[in-house]
């Protein structure tokens, strides 16, 4: 019943996006089996922690914004031996940092960085953060300015399974990863990959290096990922 | 059962003589929770007439934290048990120069010392008191009889709930050593001590000291115990001040310092705070210059100093809570006053002060409160140049309801040192307790000493 509907549908969900053309039917119904709470298993946790590992060079300065229980300082720290400081609001990651030997400040980022002098960090590290804050682009630009490179992760809303949950569902998503509604969210910022693509072009930023997950792996973003990554990592800098 | 102490009544009340309260059960050795000294509540219930208690069910969290539950006594093995002051005389003869000009020939310094030092001395935390404080930090004075403080009968040392055996400074691994400042009244040289060229006390020929100086004799101090390093040093408030001040003059011999409630500097209202209970010691008739061994001393004046003093210790809604507006009404009122509860408290307080405290110390102790800026000190008014000095671990930690030294200004202070490329930890605890809480959250307190202290020698640079 659910496949004929579609089959019908499919022609208008075409005609409303583009992209779903690249999508098969057997996809669609396999998500839609799941609607109402998009499947977005696959995606290892913490996964961004490996790639920033990866970008940032032993004993580079690195500011670790919304840093949590400092798991990713700590492992820096440890590896690439960095002069790290860790950014965290919530008491449970304060205490979890102090207990790992994570220096970290308890502020709240909406109140912005102006304390940070200007280049006083190699890497400003934003992961799973900036859907959170009240005034995302400020502290993106803040970022740049504080840090030579910014590395942001966030969930992409641009995933096609999320994008049809919406369609079909006619309800904001709610996924494994970001198990909320709408009401009692603290992600207030949803956005796409393309939005975030959009500000880069706009304020003449460089993307220089770009990762998803998508398709079950961790991989380099490629062009039309929009559609088909579930999370994104990129390293911009002015 | 011994005692218990109602924090609560659940209403509705249960009819009869017998209610549910919500209780801190006094300590007791049949209830093993409180013999460990955690503090938390039971429920019970309890005979309203002959406060006989019944039924203990524990709650958990259903309440807002409370004060410690009971003393650990010295027998509890969470206790240092008893302990005894230990004097050392730092500089005998040879002359120590003060920073503000002035020098002291003979100085004695008064300290206590728990747990053992390691073989190779790589395990001592220096703990640093504040205003009124003392050497007796944990434990209970065997002395104090003999020592004529009284006020340490009934009491365990200011920070017990935190320093001991199993507690967040584990006296079974760590060294614990705690001097009493000069200028203070409690053993170590002050005003109210014998010049030894006169023969008589001090009093205001006593040289004005700093905090800068009393973290110098501390370090002679420990120079005399054979201590090279500390592992951490700790205090809060006046006290968190010399544990930056440790930090700044002596980087190497610094692994980690905490900064409880203190900033680099008194604001300008603690500065006048201050002024008052300055100058109420100074106006009482007896005062007398500091001339006043051996006679009535300026005793109101002292008092006056403690009950304003003790205001910005607490905060607003601390002490709305504490208090409220609870009164003892009067039949024939009086313009003289004096019935609210929070106005016998504070007299209380301040007449517990008097018998335990020296107004000349008072004087020299706020004296060096207010002047101290670790910025005008070491960086030429900047704090960022001067935090560049610094090679320990930092720990700053401030509390939400902290009216005398701010959130604000702590934060500062972490800033700073971020500013002048030094990794940090900044804290910010949610309390009502004020400017005191880091006595009496012992909780988040606890926590934060013990894994910042206890913390690897990690990749941190």
């Amino acid at each position: 019943m659910m496949r004929k509907n579609l089959e019908t549908l499919k022609p208008l969900l075409e005609k409303m996006d583009p992209a779903l053309s690249k999508v098969s039917m057997e996809e669609i119904v396999a998500a839609m089996g799941q609607a109402g709470e998009v499947e977005l298993a696959g995606a290892p946790s913490r996964w961004e922690d490996q790639v920033i590992e990866k970008i940032i060079p032993k004993g580079a300065r690195v500011l670790d914004l919304g840093c949590g229980e400092g798991e990713l300082l700590q492992r820096l720290l440890r590896s690439k031996q960095v002069l790290g400081q860790g950014v965290e609001l919530a008491p449970e990651g304060v205490f979890g940092c102090v207990a790992r030997g994570v220096p970290v400040l308890q502020i709240d980022l909406d109140r912005g960085l102006k304390e940070f002098p200007d280049g006083s960090f190699d890497y400003v590290v934003l992961e799973e953060t900036l859907q959170t804050l009240r005034r995302p682009i400020e502290l993106l630009q803040e970022m740049l300015r504080v840090g030579k490179r910014g590395i942001v992760s966030f969930p992409n809303f641009g995933f096609w399974k999320v994008r049809l949950d919406l369609l079909l569902g006619g309800r904001m998503p709610v996924t494994k990863q970001l198990p909320f509604r709408w009401h009692d969210t603290p992600n207030i910022h949803l956005l796409c990959l393309q939005d975030f693509l959009d500000w880069v072009h706009q304020h003449r930023v460089k993307v220089a290096e770009a990762h998803v997950f998508a398709e079950g792996k961790v991989r380099k973003m490629q062009e039309g990922d929009n559609l088909y990554a579930q999370q994104c990592l990129l390293v911009v800098e002015k | 059962m011994s005692s218990c102490k109602i924090l609560d009544r659940h209403p509705p009340a249960i009819p009869g003589l017998w209610q549910y309260c919500t209780a801190i059960v006094g300590y007791c050795p049949l209830v093993c929770q409180v013999r460990t000294g955690t503090c938390t509540p039971y429920v019970v219930r309890v005979n309203l007439a002959t406060s006989d208690m019944a039924e203990i069910t524990q709650t958990q969290n259903a309440l807002p934290r409370v004060r410690r539950v009971a003393d650990d006594p010295p027998d509890s093995p969470r206790s240092v048990g008893w302990t005894e002051g230990k004097s050392l005389r730092i500089v005998d003869g040879q002359v120590l120069a003060l920073e503000k000009g002035g020098s002291i020939s003979a100085i004695d310094v008064e300290y206590e010392m728990y747990g053992k030092l390691s073989k190779a001395k790589d395990n001592v935390v220096l703990i640093c008191h504040a205003l009124s404080g003392d050497a007796h930090v944990a434990g209970w004075d065997k002395n104090w009889e003999q020592t004529g403080r009284l006020y340490r009968k009934k009491h365990p040392g200011w920070w017990d709930t935190v320093i001991g055996p199993g507690k967040a400074i584990d006296t079974r691994k760590y060294c614990v050593v705690c001097p009493n400042v000069l200028g203070s009244c409690y053993g170590t040289t002050g005003p109210a001590s014998i010049n030894p060229a006169t023969g008589k006390p001090y009093g205001l020929s006593f040289p004005v000291v700093t905090v800068s100086d009393w973290v110098k004799v501390q370090a002679l101090l420990l120079e005399k115990l054979g201590i090279e390093r500390v592992r951490c040093v700790i205090g809060g408030s006046l006290g968190g001040q010399q544990a930056l001040e440790w930090a700044l003059a002596y980087p190497e011999r610094v692994e980690r310092a905490i900064v409880f409630a203190a900033a680099h500097r008194l604001s300008t209202q603690g500065v006048a705070f201050n002024a008052v209970g300055r100058r109420a010691i100074m106006t009482d008739p007896h005062f007398n210059q500091g001339e006043y061994y051996g006679r009535p001393g300026p005793d109101h004046g002292l008092a006056v100093a403690r009950m304003m003093a003790h205001i910005t210790y607490l905060s607003e809604e601390g002490m709305h809570q504490k208090f409220g507006r609870q009164k003892k009404e009067s039949d024939t009122p009086s313009a003289l006053g004096g019935e609210f509860e929070v106005e016998s408290y504070l007299r209380y307080q301040g007449q517990s002060f008097v018998e335990r405290f020296d107004a000349n110390s008072y004087l020299y102790i706020t004296w060096a409160m207010n002047h101290y800026d670790a910025a005008d000190r070491w960086g030429g008014g900047d704090l960022v140049e001067t935090c560049k000095r610094l090679k320990s671990k930092m720990l700053v930690c401030s509390f939400s309801s902290d009216w005398l030294y701010t959130p604000e200004q702590c934060r500062q202070l972490a800033f700073a040192m971020c500013r002048a490329g030094r990794p940090v930890n900044y804290v910010n605890v949610p309390s009502n307790y004020g400017h005191d809480s880091f006595l009496v959250e012992q909780e988040p307190v606890g926590k934060l000493l013990e894994s910042f202290i206890g913390g690897e020698e990690g990749g941190e640079r």
